[in-house]
């Protein structure tokens, strides 16, 4: 860390940089290459590591043949709604567990922390009788109702990482003014959270679109599937397709992808925030 | 939800305080019990929203499938659920498979940790300095982490395959092997394939906690380093390492926890298999549970989450202590 390094330590740094970037970036050029392979070229000796014929054959399949158009919708509308208001109740509990002390804190953050460490199967089973009382099974509304749940607990944590680093002088001062906590928690501290909503939101986003075993439990009909639930009943069958399968996964990464690329920086902040102090 | 309930039962002293705080008798004792009241309230309606919805959806479906490891709870016969204490515990310790599991599980929490913990250690080091491209850099490597482990376990199988796959392909024109290897069908290679998929998915997180902790580290202390004549060796050991430990600490700690609740790659890319070689102790959980099973995979859920709290108590010590040793 002293000067500016040798010239063999910055050729050791920077190849070490560049092999774990291309051992990074592979897989994903893999996939993408072989979704655009013409069919039947996949398996065809030697490999092309570029395509030969390139043709969009794979991906005409999943929306023709399966019905991936619906998947894509259904996991964009649950993901989108659940992410929101999973991100608006964050920001309410993380507020408080920022700015009060009281005498169940503890307890609470400890129950947020243990939900981490609870293997989802252990729930499946009462969970799938309860959304039967509540007719909730199969049904995209119910889904929503349990991903908010499941996203709220690291949510709250992750909000209230960015609420301590913001002066509570800001919001005393807007409710000297008159207003409420409330009111005061959205006219002032939302426009200078801004960076810290927009990567909980994107965190809760991507941990719905990419969440598999509940989905697969409470979602019986075809027309109710996410994307992670069809891509299992891809494999479920004797034999993967692996042309549809690089295609339906290009199409499954990609969204997840470009929210990270836009907002990497502040994902990295809120990520950092509430754990590294020094 | 201990809040809500005292909030209920001192709502109507509000109503006293503030009347009589608009009479103009400003007394000290009623003046505090109401802003307390009223600071009880609003913590009981910002919390509540989180905590209806964790404790429903949650909660009670933990608690509710953590009795049935108590009770005999098989899909294929529901008119008999009685309660057989700890014999679903026994059946989980009796299984010939159980050592199996267990060490699999051992070898891919320590097989995951340890290198991605180096590796993105490494990173974090020769990320520190500003380079031209490192944003852009940062960004690139971050990618892994917008897939789920389910799709990273699909894409490993994909590259891993005996035949068609890209791993043999490139390993054979790099003349490191001569026939291509079955990856995902050897017990012998199965466990490195997945191993691999997982250090691909888990080295950024490390880069990027410990990236953030470095960059906490006041310069004055390199520098005076520096004029010591201090190595680059005793450096890394003597200033970065203690500054950052707690950091490390953490993110050890959430990451043991994350990877042995993480059966999702492993559900993907070769379901357990072969022969159970990379079932670990969760995806177990979820062939068992396949099998209908619920009161065994209940007892195997508490096991692991007994095992993670303990794991953590313990952990939190061990590294508490040695920074009170150290100041």
């Amino acid at each position: 860390m002293t000067g500016k390094g040798s010239v063999a330590g910055r050729a050791v740094k920077f190849t070490f940089l560049g092999v774990w970037l291309l051992f990074t970036v592979f897989p994903l050029y893999w996939i993408t290459v072989t979704s655009l392979k013409a069919p039947g070229d996949i398996f065809h000796f030697p490999l092309a590591y570029w395509p030969e014929r390139f043709s969009l054959e794979n991906y005409r399949g999943l929306f023709g043949t399966a019905d991936f158009g619906t998947y894509l919708t259904n996991s964009l509308v649950v993901s989108t709604v659940a992410g929101v208001t999973a991100t608006a109740i964050s920001m309410l509990s993380a507020y408080v567990l920022a700015r009060f002390e009281f005498r169940t804190k503890s307890a609470l953050l400890m129950a947020a922390l243990v939900t981490q460490m609870i293997p989802s199967f252990i729930a499946l089973g009462p969970l799938y009788l309860l959304m039967t009382d509540l007719k909730l099974v199969d049904n995209r509304f119910g889904l929503i109702v349990v991903y908010i749940a499941v996203c709220v607990p690291f949510c709250t944590v992750m909000l209230r990482g960015f609420f301590e680093n913001i002066p509570d002088a800001l919001e005393e001062a807007a409710m000297i003014d008159g207003l409420s906590r409330f009111a005061a928690l959205f006219r002032v501290l939302l426009p200078v959270m801004r960076p810290g909503i927009i990567a909980a939101f994107i965190f809760n986003f991507v941990n719905c679109w990419n969440e598999l075993f509940l989905s697969v439990t409470l979602m019986n009909s075809d027309s109710n599937k996410t994307v992670p639930t069809a891509l299992n009943g891809f494999i479920s069958s004797f034999n993967i397709d692996w042309g549809s399968m690089s295609a339906a996964a290009v199409l499954t990464i990609a969204p997840t992808m470009l929210l990270f690329a836009f907002a990497s920086r502040h994902i990295v902040q809120g990520l950092t925030s509430g754990s590294v102090k020094g | 939800m201990s809040v809500t309930s005292t909030t209920t039962s001192k709502t109507s002293t509000t109503g006293t305080g503030e009347a009589s705080g608009r009479r103009g008798l400003p007394h000290g004792d009623r003046r505090r019990r109401e802003f307390t009241t009223r600071r009880g309230l609003t913590i009981a309606a910002f919390m509540a929203p989180a905590a209806v919805f964790v404790a429903v959806f949650t909660y009670y479906p933990v608690l509710a499938g953590g009795q049935m490891a108590f009770r005999n709870w098989k899909l294929t016969d529901l008119t008999d659920t009685s309660w057989v204490g700890l014999k679903n515990f026994g059946d989980v310790f009796a299984d010939p498979a159980w050592g199996t599991v267990l060490g699999n599980t051992a070898v891919w929490v320590l097989g995951s940790i340890v290198p991605q913990l180096l590796i993105g250690f490494a990173l974090a080091l020769w990320l520190r300095r500003r380079f031209r491209l490192r944003g852009l850099y940062q960004a690139l490597i971050f990618f892994p982490w917008a897939i789920s482990g389910f799709l990273i376990g699909i894409l490993f199988r994909w590259l891993f395959n005996s035949e068609f796959g890209v791993v043999n392909d490139l390993l054979q024109k790099a003349g490191l092997i001569d026939e291509p290897i079955a990856w995902l069908a050897d017990p012998k290679t199965a466990m490195v394939a997945v191993l691999i998929a997982n250090i691909w998915y888990g080295v950024t997180f490390f880069t990027i906690m410990i990236l953030a902790a470095l960059q906490s580290i006041p310069d004055e202390l390199y520098e005076a380093a520096a004029l010591d004549g201090a190595g680059k060796a005793r450096t890394l050991f003597q200033i970065t390492i203690p500054y950052i430990r707690t950091t490390l600490a953490l993110t050890v700690l959430l990451r043991v926890i994350w990877i042995f609740n993480f059966p999702d790659l492993i559900f993907g890319m070769t379901g357990g298999g072969p022969n159970n070689e990379t079932h670990i102790v969760t995806t177990w959980m979820i062939k068992i549970t396949q099998q209908g099973d619920y009161g065994r995979a209940s007892a195997l859920g508490l096991l692991v989450v007994a095992a993670l709290l303990v794991f953590a108590v313990f952990f939190l010590m061990a590294t508490r202590e040695k920074k009170g040793v150290r100041s």
